[in-house]
């Protein structure tokens, strides 16, 4: 297993927004985390990526601990993310989006900077290569030099994915990938995480959409109230009734 | 197209080059080139400002603080007969170092803590500077601080910085040092770092990028700066007083950055140059110059957050708009549009 989560609880004063919670992701799968709006599968990715502290469990990258490690260390390890509201440098183009998520792959500091070290350049290099092999990825190499406030709401969704790409994640957290698109380009975001699948990355993904959850997921973790309520493959969770009863009848699942 | 870009900044940069080499033969007499040297310095603060306040979007009040730091520094150490080369750099580092202390408990937290604690910090700087009579002076200050010690050449004799022209020099130096410092950082992975940042840093976090330490970066290379700004100062002028690490002459470089442009390169240096020079022609309007300046600076943020560098821009990329690379990048594109530019 890739990545373990073992009796995750997060109390926020008097609410417990995630009550000890465990599931595992094997390598290379997709993992979707489905549940009713504040069930805390936010909270989950917060506490996987180090933006929160659990109040207790704990969390396993390749049975390394990182419960405790700060956002950039989480990273460092192999974990990138993406957040429910679109996060971009929106002050920067497309191209200079892309570069931050290299910094962490490059080890030169200020004195190779300042003499643009041999190291330097190669960083430089590399991260240039990265960035045109992502670009062609995520589908925006023609908007390289584009500010992102000028990108469509589904391009701007695109780069955070991209960006997330840039340190050649082992997993990599979707929260609503699809959020707020029309059919239309929930189809190219999923196609791309396809895509992503077949490059080996393993995918964690919040999602509403159940229909296109239960074509994508490889498994599925149903939270309701913090608690998790089922866990297995998308037609046995299709099928649960306590599933079916936290979705009000059921009536979003095909 | 990105090559032939390349080239025709070089030349223009060449080209202020030239010019600022032959401003000793162009100033109308002893008090403009005063004015001219004091812009240098101050274009160098203002530029290390821009670092840690426009890049990396940490508002930093306590600059004069860490400026006075390297002129009480220089002063009181080179009256003490310690060479002004020896004693410019330990200021210099001083500065710095002092700024780690500052930066390491307020540079952990986001918003505007940092600017109250640095502003508070400044304060306390020229207070001590006031009242710590045995070691600064006092309010009269330091007085009769050597200029740079002369520079020995094998055989031509010594240079030795009594001339305004040599001061000129000297000053110039160091301004287009800072430049190239600034240059580098801004055009690399790091650069970008600071920028992320400011930007957002909650994203700069999670993509992996240590924004305390970077910050703390950013902070210790700015007040390094601020503080070798301070001490040639120190030693030019002959003479400081508390009013050499004022809060007043920080805001003065927060007006020349914001009329000269936020996270741009040149910004800081026209306005650090341009502003003074108004000032002075101004003199006639009085108290009204600060009104005026109050009003600009307003209808500037207003209606052109990037300064007077951001006005040139966008009439510079109107005039390229059917280049998009350039009409989309900003400063970015317009200082060189290549990826790899950037990174
Ligand atoms: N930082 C916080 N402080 C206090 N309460 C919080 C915090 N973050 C989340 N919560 C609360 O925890 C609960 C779970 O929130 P969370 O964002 O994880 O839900 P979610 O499953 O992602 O919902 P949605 O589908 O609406 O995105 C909510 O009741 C929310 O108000
Ligand atoms: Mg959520």
């Amino acid at each position: 297993m890739l990545l373990k989560v073992e009796n995750l609880t997060k109390q926020f004063e008097g609410l417990v927004a995630v009550s000890d919670v465990s599931f595992q992701v094997g390598a290379g799968d997709i993992l979707a985390i489905i549940g009713p709006n504040g069930a805390g599968k936010t909270t989950v990715f917060n506490l996987i990526s180090g933006i929160l502290p659990p109040t207790s469990g704990k969390i396993l990258m390749q049975d390394e601990d990182i419960t405790c490690l700060k956002p950039y260390q989480v990273a460092q390890k192999g974990i990138a993310r993406t957040f429910q509201t679109t996060a971009l440098f929106d002050q920067l183009r497309v191209l200079d989006n892309l570069a931050i998520g290299y910094k962490l792959k490059t080890t030169t500091g200020f004195w190779s900077t300042i003499f643009r070290t041999r190291g330097w350049k190669e960083d430089r290099d590399k991260c240039t290569q990265k960035v045109l092999e992502v670009l062609g990825f995520i589908g925006l190499a023609e908007k390289t030099y584009s500010l992102v406030s000028t990108l469509s709401q589904e391009e701007q969704k695109r780069l955070a994915i991209g960006i997330a790409l840039m340190s050649d994640p082992k997993i990599i957290l979707l929260d609503e990938p699809t959020g707020g698109l029309i059919q239309e380009d929930t189809d190219s975001i999923t196609a791309l995480i396809r895509k992503m699948k077949k490059t080996g990355i393993t995918v964690i993904i919040i999602e509403h959409k159940m229909r296109m959850i239960m074509d994508l997921a490889d498994r599925i973790v149903v939270l309701n109230y913090g608690e998790k309520i089922a866990d297995g493959p998308p037609e046995e969770v299709s099928k649960d009734a306590a599933v079916i009863k936290a979705y009000l009848g059921g009536e979003y699942i095909a | 197209m990105a090559v032939r870009l390349f080239f025709k900044e070089k030349w223009f940069y060449l080209l202020i080059l030239a010019f600022a080499l032959t401003v000793p033969f162009l100033v109308p007499g002893r008090y403009f080139f005063q004015i001219i040297i004091m812009s240098c310095l101050y274009a160098m603060a203002t530029l290390s400002m821009n670092l840690i306040l426009g890049y990396t979007g940490q508002a930093s009040l306590a600059h004069a603080g860490f400026f006075g730091i390297g002129a009480y520094g220089v002063g009181l150490m080179t009256k003490a007969g310690i060479s002004f080369w020896a004693a410019l750099p330990v200021s210099a580092l001083l500065a710095a170092f002092i700024g780690l202390l500052i930066g390491l408990p307020t540079l952990r937290t986001r918003g505007s803590y940092f600017a109250i604690a640095t502003l508070c910090f400044g304060v306390i700087v020229s207070i001590i500077a006031g009242s710590w009579v045995s070691l600064t002076g006092g309010y009269t200050g330091v007085v009769g601080i050597p200029k740079p010690t002369p520079i020995p050449f094998p055989v031509i004799g010594k240079l030795s910085f009594n001339s305004l022209t040599a001061q000129y020099y000297l000053v110039l130096a160091f301004l287009l040092l800072t430049l190239f410092v600034m240059h580098r950082l801004v055009f690399s992975l790091q650069g970008l770092s600071f920028m992320a940042i400011r930007n957002n840093e909650a994203l700069a976090d999670a993509v992996g990028i240590n924004t305390f330490a970077t910050k703390i970066l950013s902070f210790v290379i700015a007040n390094f700066f601020a503080g070798l700004s301070g001490g040639i100062y120190a030693s030019l002028i002959g003479s400081i007083s508390p009013s050499t690490a004022s809060y007043m002459l920080t805001f003065n470089w927060l007006v020349y950055l914001l009329l000269g442009g936020v996270a741009t390169l040149s910004g800081p240096i026209i306005g650090a140059f341009a502003i003074p020079v108004l000032m002075e022609n101004l003199q006639f309007l009085e108290e009204y110059r600060l009104l005026i300046f109050g009003v600009l600076l307003i209808v500037v943020i207003i209606f052109s957050p990037r300064g007077l560098m951001g006005v040139i821009e966008s009439v510079w990329n109107k005039s390229k708009a059917k280049n998009p690379v350039r009409k989309a990048g900003g400063e970015y594109a317009a200082e060189g549009g290549k990826p790899d530019q950037a990174i």
